[in-house]
């Protein structure tokens, strides 16, 4: 940090202090703003109705209900479905999604052959468009499979990402040539060299899409809901869509739900945070 | 004041191939295609034979079937295109995309020069803001709707329209004028806005700080003049990257449509549209994939227009 000097910057010392006041008291206000809804969750999922409606708002119940808790479990949201089936299709999503990207990253980054750049371009088009929109192409593909209502059908589909090979090779053409050559040296092909040379020293970067592909895939809804038309296949998602869109709502339980819904995702940014601020700024460089 | 001149930015010439010593053609052709080969053949059959496919149902009658029945040649197309829902669902879209894409372009960018200057407690905020990027649209809309936004005397919008003497709104449900924009348009600024902050950001943090240095001997004044002269032109191809990303994402608009208003024909975006009508009582995909297909075509087309518009990959310098 620079010193201000009044003669450089213009800046009187006093100015300087009402810019920091102001500033300080926007960010407090958007900080306002944006913790809200986080802290309407554990209200409400830790209240009973009658709090919630109550004639003046609360801050907090009177007394707090961990008795939710259990009563969640025991309910009729089907929450424990919703978790595992999110937390099997999402690892199984990350992991594969990861190996494939930065296989195929590093193939096109650093393997000479002479159509490479038609496959890159090829995998370029499929990123023009989102796969949101191909959600019905996708869905006639796999119910011919028989996928339907299928963990492999809320799975597969998933596990290749242009968008992640775009990234891994973008990190691939930047990564230092020096550590490869003396792979080379020790007699390292390909293979060795990539597994044993450059995934150790791109940890950082793996981390990173990790979590953000983990995140994606937790958060998923609209390909769930399509594929998911039987309980048993419901994420956790669609477990909170279906309830939250029935005619019949407990506020405070589904409040809980969330609650528990997110937790896994909150605590990964908290452990995480630095991982995935530097994943996201790369994102920003290679777009 | 004198226009200040950026510093080129270098372009390097992509790292030529090095020959691997003792390989021939054969050995790179063969160990290219085990480290591309499997993620290509996921592309193609995931991605390419679906849009194949689709692209040949939609030229069939296939109501509750996956496979072709009878022949309608471009059928499909005309009723997408002359029954209204289609064409209504890209207004929806181009009203939501109105908004939601300035709008996070504002947030996101006003967080991050906030923070850029920030002393203390800068890592602090960034993760409150960064935060809701960890919350799905689903549970967002489970508090906007329950909550925030719910239409009796107990949600916190009425609770605070209450303190001013105000009676309770419902919001979702209020059509003329359309308050249900707003729990649309919030739900999405609020959980993204965190995403783009962070690339706002690592834009600002790239910006020489010998250029400011320079403007201010030149008698330039700290605030807009140095917002529109450096900081903004300095961090195009950033803002260019957040514009597309936004409309893209705006383009698939799902998950707050159907949970906040579900299949309503006022405020029903495309993927909506296509949803009840591929996978509604009707499984409809003749109709559901000459959706799908037209709206693809229209977001190339239009990351493409968005793209030569705005200039993509050009250098800031080259605009001088």
């Amino acid at each position: 940090m620079t010193a201000e000097t009044g003669g450089v910057t213009g800046r009187s010392r006093s100015g300087a202090v009402a810019a920091g006041v102001a500033r300080y008291s926007a960010l407090v206000v958007a900080l306002v703003l944006f913790l809200v809804p986080f802290y309407l969750i554990v209200r409400n999922g830790l209240s009973t109705d009658r709090d919630i409606t109550a004639p003046e708002w609360q801050l907090f119940p009177t007394d707090l209900h961990w008795e939710n808790v259990t009563a969640l479990f025991g309910g009729e949201i089907p929450l424990l479905t919703g978790l595992k089936n999110s937390a099997i299709i999402g690892v199984v999503q990350t992991v594969g999604q990861l190996f494939f990207a930065a296989l195929a990253g590093y193939g096109l980054a650093r393997i000479p052959f002479r159509h490479a750049n038609k496959i890159f371009y090829m995998v370029l088009a499929t990123l023009m468009i989102p796969s949101a929109v191909t959600f019905v192409p996708t869905f006639v593909l796999v119910s011919s499979l028989g996928w339907v209502s299928s963990l492999r059908g809320l799975i597969v589909p998933g596990l290749f990402s242009a968008f992640a090979t775009f990234l891994f090779r973008q990190y691939f053409l930047s990564f230092p040539r020096e550590l490869e050559e003396s792979a080379r040296v020790d007699g390292l092909g390909y293979w060795g060299a990539f597994w044993r040379i450059v995934i150790p020293n791109s940890l950082n970067f793996v981390a990173a899409i990790a979590v953000i592909t983990f995140i994606g895939s937790w958060n998923a809804f609209l390909w769930p809901l399509v594929i998911g038309q039987e309980e048993s296949s419901w994420t956790v998602q669609v477990v909170l869509s279906t309830f939250l869109t029935a005619q019949t709502i407990n506020i405070s339980q589904l409040c809980l739900a969330a609650a528990v819904s997110i937790l896994p995702l909150v605590l990964v940014f908290a452990f995480l945070q630095r991982w995935l601020v530097q994943g996201v700024a790369q994102t920003g460089i290679k777009g | 004041m004198s226009q200040i001149a950026a510093k080129p930015q270098p372009v390097t010439p992509p790292p030529a191939p090095s020959r691997v010593r003792g390989k021939g053609i054969r050995g790179n052709t063969l160990w290219f295609w085990i480290f591309v080969g499997p993620f290509l053949i996921g592309l193609l059959v995931f991605t390419y034979v679906p849009l194949v496919w689709s692209a040949v149902l939609s030229f069939f009658e296939a109501q509750n079937t996956v496979t072709p029945t009878e022949f309608v040649g471009v059928r499909n197309y005309v009723d997408m295109l002359t029954n209204g829902n289609f064409i209504s669902s890209l207004v929806t879209f181009s009203l939501f995309a109105l908004f939601i894409v300035p709008g996070t372009f504002a947030l996101s960018l006003a967080l991050a020069l906030l923070l850029h200057r920030a002393r203390f407690l800068r890592g602090f905020f960034r993760s409150v803001f960064f935060l809701p990027t960890a919350c799905s649209y689903v549970v967002a809309c489970l508090v906007w709707k329950l909550s925030i936004f719910n239409g009796v005397r107990f949600g916190l919008a009425n609770t605070v329209l209450g303190w001013f003497g105000q009676e309770p709104v419902a919001w979702l449900a209020t059509v003329d004028p359309p308050l249900y924009w707003l729990p649309i348009l919030t739900a999405r600024l609020w959980l993204q806005s965190g995403f783009y902050m962070i690339l706002f950001l690592a834009a600002l943090q790239r910006i020489p700080r010998e250029l400011y240095e320079a403007a201010y001997v030149d008698g330039a004044k700290p605030g807009w003049q140095t917002f529109w002269n450096i900081t903004l032109p300095q961090i195009r191809t950033t803002s260019v990257a957040v514009l597309l990303l936004n409309l893209i994402a705006a383009y698939q608009a799902f998950d707050e449509f159907y949970n906040l208003l579900g299949n309503v024909p006022f405020a029903r975006p495309p993927l909506v549209y296509l949803y009840y009508t591929a996978l509604g009582d009707v499984q409809d995909f003749g109709h559901g994939s000459a959706g799908a297909l037209m709206l693809g075509l229209l977001i190339v087309l239009i990351s493409l227009l968005q793209g030569r518009v705005l200039g993509l990959g050009r250098t800031p310098d080259a605009e001088r």
